[in-house]
């Protein structure tokens, strides 16, 4: 059975890839243009996979399903932008923040490369937990379905504030602009490969942060949560307060995402974050890959992803103009679909969930399987 | 050892005595929030009445659409978040069949024959209402293919997955995969930019000292009374909304006294799926209709129903008038801009969900 589910897995992630690297080379018969397609699209996906994984802390861990996602990717996006700008010139632009400038002026070497950058990926960590404990502590020990449609709430009064209000994030216009870590460093054709490398670095980084957590004693009492909540208290283990851990590092980790991609874009304006893209695509990702598994994640991430790049290739084939100019929507629809779709036929995802207590169980078990054997 | 069962009695004795001298306060405590909600309506109809009268259309089409929402949640034990997009879809169905327009290819509408705008004085407007009897009919064929779509989606994704023993998150998060499917079709068929029923200038209707109101919400209004009526009848004075109600309140006791549960959930889905699409359709007449529209639908109605108190019919349309009524007061104040209609309504939600959690009709334990 998971040989048969490992199969499909390898044979889906296979075929995306067998997409992704055959279409552009169909339309334009070079390697390079090939791989200079590729590379910001998987920087993309390093991106998206850092959300998945925030949204996996919450939903496939901690069983809370956050609807609002938008909101935290927003706020961390907008953040970035704020910390890393120059100052508004009141204009053209409003805004708050705009503090790039006195960033790089810090005595270290070659500050202004990284330090603004540093700074506004911890500040967007730390707004969206900020945002997030106070969300969800009142609501969290209710009902899961009222934090949920609390969370959408949340999301869309962010997208209002973010529309409305000019002088905190200069309203609908958005925010462009948006300097790049590093950028001083590197040549420009470069710069693509180099940021690709930064967002790799970073996913490793949440990659075994949230692994390390989630084996650890603290990471078993969110599955055994999200399992059984009453027997799980009745184990002596404060589950609101678990709860809200697990929420929050989540959120954190989307607000970090949230300004690695103001970083990749260049530009933030309320537009970027709608429900689809905030939070509908990242939803598909995590559920078509597998809950409660970071491998499932990254590989829901890839095949998501891959699809949606994908169907834009097709944009670029000579196709019926009823269908073309329909690709975009029912990519759109794909995205539900896939979500009603696993659940129904295959709801661990295509990489499923260990069924794991603990690694000192699992040498145990090996230890005693091994004696038995010598004994016989 | 004694001493102690003595001590207990009379700390018992105490707390007994405690319990009847009552204070004003647990006297007038329940009456709290009807006070506040009363005295708000009032204020508001006197002092606002434009956005009043506004509100109670908008609040009575959320409050018909959580009537759906919390029955579907007490029957069918679907936390329905593709709610929102249901509206939205049934609303797109009225207007294929009022119009027969689809999206082209390029620019401009595939325009289908047999659609009911080309009936012999169909959009011949009645009356000062910007439409003729074609909106009408086709607000009831939309609202009625609407339920066979829910009846299938239940059917093919709900049911399979209660079967299986999925939690309430599980199936929260199906509801979302329905949601985003059924927005996508709307976008797959009618293109991504808002339509209206009918274009063109509304004709406003002037009574002495009532304000200007807009002759296609008294329509809006009798349906929506319409359909309040219907909906009264049919689950406070029949058997099956009795059902219906046993079901909501406790399934394992409405099981036990011998109610078909299978006929009633489907039931569930045609008088609420109904009555939730037809809500969506006159919502549409309202404002307009846009597939992005439904997801953000879902705040209101979920508030409407959680204020009037999950599983209780008749306290999620009051919850509907009174989200309505302060969504639209609140922004007519001119504090705040028009675009944080939704923050209000969120506002309201996070405060019933902390000071109230079980609502206004709610079962209170």
């Amino acid at each position: 059975m998971t040989r048969r589910g490992n199969l499909l897995a390898i044979v889906i992630v296979a075929l995306i890839t067998a997409f992704l690297v055959g279409l552009p080379l169909l339309r334009t018969g070079s390697i390079s243009s090939v791989v200079s397609f590729l590379v910001p699209s998987l920087a993309t996906m390093a991106i998206f996979a850092i959300v998945c994984i925030g949204l996996n802390v919450q939903w496939g861990y901690t069983g809370i399903f956050n609807f609002g996602v938008v909101g935290f990717f927003m706020v961390g996006a907008y953040t970035a932008a704020i910390v890393t700008k120059s100052p508004a010139d009141g204009q053209f632009a409003t805004y708050i923040g705009g503090l790039g400038d006195a960033l790089a002026a810090v005595p270290l070497p070659g500050a202004g490369a990284w330090l603004p950058f540093l700074v506004a990926i911890i500040a967007a960590a730390a707004l969206s937990a900020a945002l997030a404990l106070p969300l969800a502590w009142p609501i969290v020990r209710l009902r899961e379905d009222y934090l949920a449609i609390a969370l959408i709430g949340a999301a869309e009064v962010l997208r209002r504030i973010a529309t409305e209000e000019r002088w905190l994030v200069n309203g609908s216009r958005g925010l462009g602009g948006i300097p790049r870590p590093l950028a001083g460093w590197v040549n420009a054709d470069a710069y693509n490969y180099v940021f690709l490398l930064i967002v790799v670095v970073l996913l490793l980084l949440v990659y075994v942060l949230v692994d390390r957590g989630i084996r650890s004693p603290w990471g078993r009492v969110l599955r055994a949560i999200r399992e059984d909540e009453d027997a799980t208290a009745a184990a002596g283990k404060d589950v609101v307060a678990f709860k809200l851990q697990g929420f929050v590092l989540g959120a954190a980790i989307m607000g970090a995402a949230g300004a690695l991609f103001a970083f990749q874009q260049g530009a933030v304006s309320p537009e970027t974050f709608t429900h689809f893209f905030g939070t509908f695509i990242f939803w598909a990702m995590l559920i078509a890959g597998g809950s409660g598994n970071m491998v499932g994640t990254i590989v829901g991430v890839y095949v998501i992803w891959g699809l949606w790049s994908t169907t834009l290739q097709l944009q670029g084939f000579d196709l019926p103009a009823f269908v073309e100019g329909r690709i975009p929507h029912l990519r759109d629809t794909l995205v539900g679909v896939i979500i009603v779709v696993v659940l129904l036929v295959n709801p661990r995802g295509l990489v499923p969930e260990r069924a794991r207590v603990s690694r000192w169980l699992d040498r145990r078990v090996a230890a005693m399987r091994r004696s038995e054997a010598a004994g016989d | 050892m004694a001493q102690a069962v003595e001590k207990s009695v009379v700390e018992r004795e105490v707390a007994l005595a405690r319990q009847r001298t009552t204070r004003w306060s647990q006297t007038l405590g329940p009456w709290v929030p009807w006070l506040l909600i009363g005295g708000f309506a009032a204020w508001s109809a006197v002092a606002r009445t434009d956005q009043f009268v506004v509100g109670v259309i908008v609040g009575s089409l959320y409050g018909l659409a959580a009537v759906g929402l919390t029955l579907i949640y007490g029957i069918a034990r679907v936390s329905h978040f593709a709610h929102g997009d249901v509206m939205m879809f049934a609303a797109y169905l009225a207007f294929f069949a009022l119009t027969g327009a689809v999206v082209g290819s390029q620019t401009g509408d595939v325009v289908f024959p047999f659609h009911l705008g080309q009936l012999p004085g169909a959009t011949e407007p009645i009356w000062r209402f910007s439409f003729g009897y074609g909106l009408v009919l086709a607000i009831l064929i939309g609202a009625t293919l609407a339920v066979p779509v829910l009846l299938a989606i239940d059917r093919f994704v709900y049911q399979p997955l209660l079967r299986r023993g999925s939690s309430t998150a599980i199936l929260a998060v199906a509801s979302l995969g329905v949601a985003i499917s059924m927005r996508g079709v709307m976008l797959l068929i009618w293109g991504p930019t808002g339509r209206r029923y009918v274009g063109g200038i509304r004709t406003t209707v002037d009574i002495p000292g009532l304000p200007r109101i807009v002759a296609d919400q008294f329509f809006i209004m009798l349906a929506a009374g319409v359909l309040a009526t219907a909906a009264y009848v049919v689950l406070y004075r029949t058997r099956l909304g009795t059902a219906m109600r046993a079901m909501a309140d406790n399934a394992d006791l409405a099981r036990a006294s011998g109610i078909d549960i299978a006929a009633t959930r489907r039931w569930t889905w045609v008088v609420g799926g109904g009555l939730t699409a037809a809500a969506g359709c006159l919502l549409a007449l309202q404002s307009q209709l846009s597939p992005e529209l439904g997801f953000i639908l879902l705040l209101p109605i979920f508030a409407s129903a959680i204020l009037g108190g999950i599983g209780s019919p008749h306290g999620a349309f009051l919850g509907g008038l009174i989200v309505g009524v302060v969504g639209e007061v609140a922004v007519g104040l001119g504090v705040i801009s028009p675009g944080y209609k939704m923050a209000v309504i969120f506002v309201m939600l996070i405060a019933v969900i902390l000071l109230r959690p079980r609502g206004l009709l709610g079962a209170q334990s």
